[in-house]
């Protein structure tokens, strides 16, 4: 039996332990491992990703305990298209760091990034609802520490608020999972969706309710409408390449809420069948709205991005909420694209704000910059394809979800859709043009942008180029997993149908 | 038994919720760590109350089932180590601001109008820029 399932988890774990003992001193050799660590995780990710695309899921049960009652990784092709998109952007979160002149807070940074790396891909391959939880509260620790790297007043401030909504969110988390636990007597994904099939009626509102609250701890993670507010301020905080990496982590939620809607409570949950869609369109619809107007009122370039993330979290929802095989697809193809673009722009903007001096990231004209063709082209181009612009990838994303949609879902989603790529592009064109042509003459005396930081974002910019080229390959892909995903049957077949290895 | 464990548990929540809503850092600490025990309580009673029977199968009859206990007791130490991570934030909130508001507003204007204390809580991050 292969083993390759647990190592996007133990892999991190054991780089991010041996990084802790290595002496603050060989800075050198710390750099070096961290980002070998994340090559080898690129490669073992998408080892994964090429077994998946085969559509075999891939179980492994830990400590060969079999499931429903030991705890199971599951690696289908969800898990996999999710674990190569953390990899590939840990790996790139830390080249920017290799830059010399990037400051990147404690000595600890890189044992904590890899302490998320392993949270995050734990969240994304366990088939077990504790599991979840537990993998949660990892990438949250981590992401805890990382957020408040560098100190001052402003991230205690956004930490602080970041930290108590999460522990709040923990706890609704744990609650759902005791009434699910204590009506189901399962823990296991794959078990709770046959039980909740065969649910008694008089326990059907209960369940509903831990449905219910399980959504709302997953919007919370993933930045949804009422529970949105600590997004903007606490990734407008974070050092540049924390804030690229955080790119993922509302990702964690918007894949929690697929997984568990389509599994548990999916199309064939009986009563309880489909019981989150009709939240989340709503909800996916005010959310990109509120980001709108958000990235219409920012002052700081950060803060903008910050808001271009809730508007790519809104427009995901939107087309999960959908629920059809072509809007899961656009939806997961949308979701890899903005995740690369939107962790580009956050490193960019620190490159941006450390060549203007006071003026660092608000939105003001300030000292022209010295490389302002190279970082105003970049800027241009990520820009764009944040946007929806051809001819790049976010452009594709957003025809294929316009697309889906169809009667009255359409009339909204292409009102919305259409309104806030409008509106992105007013804000990002007076930013663009007010940083880098409403400028005073004199270029500030700084030193140049490190070739690794640039390197790090051209290299997540080309990913959007990338998706654009290899357009048809990624949408054939990303409609498998739509597929595999919308049959919850499969994945239950596979996990329950799992054997024990003989001794 | 049933009716004493819930009116405990909504005891403890209420007056976790309560403190949560307060605007000082320690308040909410503790808010937080009543709404955790009202949890770890809760998670224990859905493996059904049961007095008397051990975690055991087949030594006696009647066995509780020990998988709720497991939960609880992962639950209880991430819990503690994130009320740990909390109170040390809570400090250097403390140390940073000068006050234990949990916008990080000065002890004076925190009292004082809304207008004064908005105005303050930008100087302070406008002190916190200079260096």
């Amino acid at each position: 039996m292969s083993h390759l399932a647990i190592l996007p988890i133990l892999l991190p774990l054991l780089t991010g332990l041996l990084l802790l003992l290595i002496p603050a001193r060989h800075q050198r050799q710390i750099h070096f491992l961290s980002v070998l660590s994340s090559v080898v995780l690129v490669a073992l990710t998408a080892t994964l990703l090429v077994d998946a695309g085969t559509g075999v899921i891939t179980v492994y049960a830990l400590g060969n305990w079999m499931p429903p009652f030991g705890i199971v990784l599951v690696a289908d092709r969800l898990s996999a298209l999710m674990l190569v998109l953390t990899s590939t952007l840990g790996f790139f979160s830390l080249l920017y760091t290799i830059a010399k002149d990037v400051p990147h807070g404690g000595q600890t940074f890189h044992s904590l990034v890899h302490f998320l790396l392993m949270g995050v891909n734990g969240a994304f391959l366990t088939g077990d609802m504790f599991n979840l939880f537990v993998f949660f509260e990892v990438l949250l620790l981590a992401s805890y520490a990382l957020l408040l790297q560098g100190g001052g007043l402003k991230r205690a401030k956004a930490g602080l608020h970041y930290v108590v909504l999460n522990l709040i969110g923990s706890a609704i988390f744990l609650i759902a999972v005791a009434i699910l636990y204590g009506l189901l007597g399962t823990l296991n994904m794959a078990d709770m969706a046959v039980r909740v099939a065969a649910l008694s009626p008089a326990d059907t509102p209960l369940v509903a309710a831990a449905a219910v609250l399980l959504l709302l701890v997953f919007g919370l993670k993933a930045a949804v409408v009422p529970v949105y507010f600590w997004l903007p301020r606490a990734y407008a905080s974070a050092s540049a390449p924390v804030a690229a990496l955080f790119a993922i982590m509302t990702k964690v939620g918007v894949y929690a809420i697929i997984r568990v809607y389509s599994l548990v409570f999916g199309s064939e949950a009986g009563e309880l069948a489909h019981l989150a869609q009709p939240w989340l369109w709503p909800l996916g619809l005010a959310t990109l709205l509120l980001g709108v107007i958000g990235v219409l009122a920012a002052q700081e370039l950060r803060m903008q991005i910050a808001y271009l993330l809730i508007i790519s979290v809104g427009t995901l929802l939107a087309g999960v909420a959908l629920n059809s095989v072509e809007a899961l697809g656009a939806t997961l193809f949308y979701l890899l694209h903005s995740t690369w673009i939107c962790a580009a722009l956050f490193l960019l903007v620190d490159l941006i704000a450390r060549q203007r001096g006071d003026a660092a990231d608000q939105i003001v004209s300030g000292p022209a910059l010295p490389q302002s063709v190279l970082l105003g082209a970049l800027f241009f181009i990520t820009a764009i394809s944040v946007i929806g612009m051809p001819p790049f990838s976010g452009f594709i994303g957003k025809a294929l979800l316009l697309q889906a949609a169809s009667g009255y879902n359409a009339a909204w989603l292409w009102s919305v859709v259409l309104m806030g790529t409008l509106a992105a592009m007013t804000a990002l064109s007076r930013s663009g043009s007010t940083v880098f042509w409403r400028t005073n003459a004199t270029p500030m005396q700084t030193t140049k942008a490190d070739p690794w930081a640039v390197l790090a974002i051209m290299g997540l910019a080309s990913f959007s180029l990338g998706l654009m080229v290899g357009g048809d390959s990624v949408i054939h892909y990303t409609r498998a997993i739509a597929e595999q995903v919308l049959q919850p049957k499969i994945y239950i077949d596979a996990v329950l149908g799992h054997r024990p290895l003989n001794q | 038994m049933e009716a004493l464990i819930a009116i405990i548990i909504a005891v403890l929540c209420s007056c976790g919720v309560y403190l949560m809503l307060r605007a000082r850092t320690f308040p909410v600490i503790l808010g937080l760590t009543l709404l955790s025990y009202a949890v770890n309580i809760f998670i224990f009673a859905m493996g059904r109350l049961n007095s008397g029977a051990p975690a055991v199968i087949g030594s006696t009859d009647t066995y509780t089932d020990p998988l709720p206990q497991a939960l609880v007791l992962t639950a209880i130490v991430i819990g503690f180590a994130m009320t740990a991570f909390l109170l040390v934030l809570a400090l250097r909130l403390r140390a940073e601001s000068g006050s234990d508001h949990v916008d990080g507003l000065r002890e004076s204007s925190a009292s004082l109008s809304h207008t004064t204390s908005h105005t303050t809580s930008r100087t302070t991050d406008q002190q916190e820029q200079q260096p």
